[in-house]
């Protein structure tokens, strides 16, 4: 059950990230068989069952919005690849 | 027995009677670490100027009376926790050169209580993976066999504690990250009931089963770490409220009338006969101290291993999204445009086991496919979390192996995902329910360990460290250590 060429081109895309040739042979053939493991789950009936997303039964924790000290700009900064001034730097966005 | 041999209570015996002081204890392992880290390369970094430090500091709290139970103690944390000013790498090209700002959680707690930080442990890429063959830095070889692998992802924490590199290390486990590599390198280690130690600093992978915790010598020292280390964290909205009991407390020596279930899912069928026959024998000891064994069933267990292997790659697909080459690590110089620069950071900076997983959980999560994976994934997981909370009424633990096989060898899985997934049977179901379990030792085959698991209830983990204490009491396969390393 190989995923096809395009669904792996267009998984690639959803996530940016760029896979090479080889690549996406390789996933179309490993994919399919990862997902070929999954099936065993449709034996089971589900329809009446709530999903668990998470096993601790904790709901929308919350604090005090208090104004608490933060990283200066410099520590932020330290680890960019790249920085102009006080901003981090990307190259162009938009393309004319 | 070499000081770098000791457990972490022997050591302290040494160093509160000043037979032996923390400097020249952390030297004697900095020779060790010299000595055979070309063989077993357990760490991503050592930190010897570090830990130089810290042993004088930890000898003036010594001479001053104001030691803790870890104080001097060498220890190693494996790359996935955020140290400060100590660069936390994940096993990543993409994180090779980053320095955290703060620490973990877990490291401020250790660091109040005195070890002596040794470096940083080897690990598959992200924690993704089985065998420490994902690291993108170098192959970690079991102490017990350099051929070997030691198990994954924290297999460079389970090589250092084998090997004499570290008295104790911390792991993360998500599918059996601690456990299956303290059974493949003849240690102890637990996975904690999820939410039980904060998880704050921890580079994140899948965030609904991430779980830290200790890789010990044996169940007293496991006991030890897990008191310094748990407790609630307002900066982990995961983190279980309230306060946490003294481990060392639960290790009464007594399990007379304790009920253990042994599910008979996880013994015969893909089970090497030698792991099974050590499992049984183990038990057998579990009876004579007077526990009452029953088998037991829980039918859901070959169903986790899909649930695991779509849950954990749908959280790792959005938590690795982050890594997009503009606020911190790798990012490549040669693309003209945002999206090229994203697209080739990734490409570049993941590797081969990492991005399968982001594709595999972008494909679960993606439109047409969510309800038929991720959803249908979450609602069996709360089938097996009901059928473990059923089992925790009749029984107060359940004893089962921790691998299907020892150690297997460096390179054998690694063109099959698949078989590779598998390996990881046994330690799965915990962390999809949630629940506590440690791997101890209990035997040897083929020259390399053989790992016993014992899982309790949520929040049990009084119950599992009696259990696995009084097994160590009356067995020594914890006091082996590897021979000939170093030479």
């Amino acid at each position: 059950m190989a995923l096809s060429r395009e669904e792996v081109l267009h998984l690639a895309d959803i996530y940016h990230i760029y896979l090479s040739d080889d690549e996406v042979e390789l996933m179309r053939e490993q994919l399919g068989s990862i997902l070929e493991q999954f099936q065993v789950l449709s034996e089971l009936e589900t329809d009446d069952v709530a999903p668990t997303s998470h096993s601790v039964p904790l709901t929308t924790v919350m604090r005090e919005d208090e104004p608490r000290p933060s990283y200066s700009r410099d520590q932020v900064l330290a680890n960019a690849p790249d920085s102009f001034g006080q901003y981090f730097q990307v190259r162009t966005v938009l393309e004319d | 027995m070499e000081p770098f041999d000791l457990t972490i209570h022997e050591a302290r015996a040494l160093l509160d009677t000043r037979q032996l002081s923390s400097a020249e204890l952390t030297e004697a392992v900095l020779r060790r670490i010299a000595a055979v880290e070309p063989q077993v390369g357990a760490f991503v970094t050592v930190t010897e100027d570090v830990a130089r430090e810290a042993a004088a500091t930890a000898d003036r709290s010594i001479a001053e009376g104001t030691a803790t139970p870890l104080t001097g103690i060498p220890m190693q944390i494996k790359d996935v926790m955020s140290t400060r000013g100590i660069r936390t790498t994940c096993s990543s090209r993409i994180l090779e050169n980053f320095v955290p700002l703060y620490n973990a959680t877990v490291v401020e707690r250790l660091y109040e209580r005195g070890p002596v930080l040794m470096g940083k442990g080897n690990m598959d890429e992200f924690a993704m993976g089985s065998s420490t063959e994902n690291s993108a830095f170098h192959v970690t070889h079991n102490p017990w066999g350099l051929d070997r692998v030691p198990g994954g992802s924290s297999g460079g924490s389970a090589a250092a504690v084998a090997a004499g590199e570290a008295f104790f290390s911390l792991g993360s486990d998500t599918g059996g990250s601690i456990r299956q590599p303290a059974s493949l390198c003849g240690i102890t280690g637990i996975k904690p009931t999820y939410g039980l130690v904060s998880r704050f600093g921890l580079v994140a992978f899948a965030s609904s089963l991430d779980q830290i915790g200790p890789l010990t010598r044996d169940v007293e020292d496991c006991a030890t770490v897990l008191n310094a280390i748990a407790g609630h964290d307002p900066r982990d909205s995961t983190s279980i409220p309230g306060g946490r009991p003294d481990y060392t407390a639960a290790l009464t020596g007594d399990i007379r009338g304790m009920r253990l279930g042994i599910p008979r899912e996880y013994f015969g069928d893909g089970i090497d006969a030698p792991v099974d026959a050590a499992v049984q024998r183990a038990i057998g000891v579990l009876r004579d101290a007077g526990a009452e064994v029953e088998e037991c069933s829980l039918p859901l267990t070959s169903y986790a291993l899909a649930v695991y292997y779509i849950i954990a790659p749908s959280e790792c697909s959005t938590n690795l999204a982050r890594y997009d080459g503009v606020k911190y690590g790798y990012s490549v110089d040669d693309a003209s445009t945002a999206w090229e620069t994203q697209e080739r950071t990734r490409s570049r900076g993941f590797g081969a086991e990492v991005k399968r997983r982001i594709m595999l959980g972008t494909y679960a999560l993606s439109a047409g496919y969510y309800d038929a994976y991720y959803l249908k994934a979450l609602k069996v997981r709360t089938l097996i979390r009901r059928e473990f909370e059923e089992a925790f009424q009749r029984f107060d633990a359940l004893i089962t192996p921790t691998s299907p096989t020892v150690a297997f060898r460096i390179g054998e899985k690694t063109d099959d995902p698949v078989a590779m997934y598998k390996s990881d049977v046994l330690t799965i179901p915990v962390n999809i329910a949630g629940i506590p379990c440690i791997s101890v030792p209990c035997g040897f085959s083929e020259g390399m360990p053989i790992g016993m698991q014992v899982m309790g209830p949520a929040l049990g983990e009084e119950a599992v460290l009696r259990i696995a204490h009084v097994y160590q009491q009356a067995t020594d396969w914890h006091r082996q250590r590897p021979e000939g390393l170093g030479v």
